[in-house]
């Protein structure tokens, strides 16, 4: 029997299906790193204003600190732990560890999950804050720098190698399939 | 954090079932602020009602030119729909101004209009300092306090927050109404209509009967939107709130006024739309002296506090700046 402040959920997390009793006030966040181990996912400022603990949901960017536990029952959650293909990087992991997109390390899992949604955001042709002609027949705005920082701004960096990282996305960004590198990086 | 049931119905007239028996009940839609004001305490609910699986997602162009707006589409969504980019503008700017990529991505319509105020002495963990919001009595803590973000329009001794939404206040100058059901029936109001005055009662948010559920947003047909433009003045780049905003729309022929729509945000407890500037602009000339007697007409009613007096110039600034781009814009 079941108390009827928790449930037994199960979450599907990097494609695999975990089962468990949640307290209702458990957060995703701590279900991650205190429940199932899976470590990767950082908690910055547990309020939904850092980004260090960016998942994707369905395939979108959320703040695993302001989503619960149990409101995520049925959602494709993925980590930075699910990232990667084995043992080869994602290319915009590649692209962090090859241009210096960090110095400690505490919100590269978060800017790495953020970056990865960017990349899928921008192709959709979603605009930003940033983007000068909003009307849909002018298509995508070219990724530019700025189109990036504005882009990655909910991911706080207490070391600031946001120009690194500003530039990883870049280099992520033109080595995706059919782009033709016009991006100034 | 306030231990509390979870149900996640799949059908409206179950949601409106739940929340109209407990008065503890409370929707959670993208949970950005509701989470967050629960673990600080200032929200408790007994019940959270999940309206992820309500059919209230759908944002469509309605048969007169206008637009509907599901009560839990997304913030992201609704800014990057053809329709809203095309047609209301100024929305979608709006829209894309407020919050992070993240949020934006959670967040939903209904959620962003029934936010709650960012006004530090409501949101302290501590529940020690003085709020008329959280306690009813006990005093405004901000007025002799921290109050440079704070209203200037239309605030009493009893509160001075301002609402925090840039979304709403793009909605507010194109007439939006909210549309919402309670388990006894249909019903809707005016944007303008939802936020309660501040008065006497700051707790007391909204006009919505007890129980009720936000199903959506109808903006009607505005042919002026589709020359229109949100600017947000903020102290860095991007991902935070307003200290002065702006959704202005201009149509101008032949240098002369035709129609115009201003609504200011981070003034108020609410989206304040200025139709005493608008007055004032219609059948006038579209010239820089016009939009600044303008703004000093909606202006003068304000009441700065000691510490935010900086708002009027800036505001004053902010509708020059942008309706001179809109009456250039036009003459092209």
């Amino acid at each position: 029997m079941t108390a009827p402040t928790s449930s037994v959920i199960t979450l599907h997390i990097n494609g695999e299906p975990h089962t468990l009793t949640v307290d209702h006030r458990t957060t995703l966040l701590d279900a991650l790193r205190e429940r199932l181990g899976l470590t990767g996912t950082k908690k910055g400022c547990d309020h939904g204003q850092c980004g260090a603990c960016t998942v994707l949901l369905d395939g979108r960017r959320a703040l695993a600190c302001l989503q619960l536990a149990v409101a995520t029952e049925g959602r494709a959650v993925t980590t930075v732990e699910g990232v990667a293909d084995g043992d080869r990087l994602h290319p915009v992991q590649q692209a962090f560890l090859e241009l210096d997109g960090y110095q400690c390390g505490y919100c590269t899992p978060g800017q790495i999950c953020s970056a990865l949604a960017v990349l899928e955001e921008h192709a959709a042709g979603w605009p930003s804050a940033v983007t000068a002609d909003l009307r849909p027949e002018a298509g995508p705005p070219a990724l530019t720098d700025d189109e990036i920082r504005e882009r990655m701004s909910g991911n706080l960096c207490r070391c600031a190698a946001y120009p690194a990282i500003v530039r990883a996305v870049a280099r992520a960004a033109q080595e995706r399939p059919g782009e033709s590198g016009t991006v100034a990086a | 954090m306030r231990e509390f049931h979870y149900r996640r119905p799949a059908r409206v007239s179950d949601a409106l079932a739940l929340l109209g028996t407990d008065p503890g009940a409370r929707p959670l839609a993208g949970g950005t602020n509701l989470v967050d004001l629960m673990k600080t305490g200032v929200e408790r609910p007994a019940l959270l009602v999940d309206l992820r699986d309500l059919p209230l997602d759908r944002i469509e162009a309605t048969p007169d030119g206008g637009l509907r707006i599901g009560a839990t589409a997304t913030n992201s969504d609704l800014a990057a729909h053809p329709d809203v980019r095309r047609r209301y503008p100024a929305l979608a700017q709006a829209v894309l101004a407020g919050a992070s990529g993240q949020v934006r991505i959670m967040a939903t319509v209904g959620g962003n209009l029934l936010q709650r105020t960012r006004c530090g002495y409501f949101t302290a963990p501590a529940t020690t300092t003085a709020c008329n919001k959280r306690a009813p009595g006990s005093g405004c803590a901000a007025i002799a306090g921290e109050h440079r973000n704070h209203a200037v329009l239309g605030a009493t001794e009893h509160c001075v927050a301002v609402h925090p939404s840039d979304m709403a206040v793009a909605l507010t100058a194109f007439d939006a109404t909210v549309t919402y059901e309670t388990a006894d029936g249909t019903g809707e109001l005016p944007l303008a209509g939802l936020y309660r005055p501040v008065g006497g009662t700051p707790h007391l948010e909204t006009a919505l009967p007890t129980g009720a559920l936000i199903t959506g947003v109808v903006l009607p047909p505005a042919p002026v939107a589709a020359a229109s433009r949100y600017r947000k003045v903020r102290e860095r780049a991007s991902y935070a709130f307003a200290i002065g905003s702006l959704a202005a729309a201009l149509d101008v022929r032949d240098g002369t006024v035709r129609d115009v729509r201003l609504a200011f945000g981070a003034v108020a407890s609410h989206p304040w739309r200025a139709r005493r500037a608008e007055r004032a602009l219609t059948g006038g000339p579209a010239d820089a002296t016009a939009f600044a007697a303008a703004a000093d007409a909606e202006l003068a009613a304000a009441r700065p506090l000691p510490h935010n007096g900086h708002k009027l110039p800036l505001l004053r600034t902010l509708a020059v700046a942008v309706l001179t781009e809109l009456a250039q814009e036009a003459a092209r």
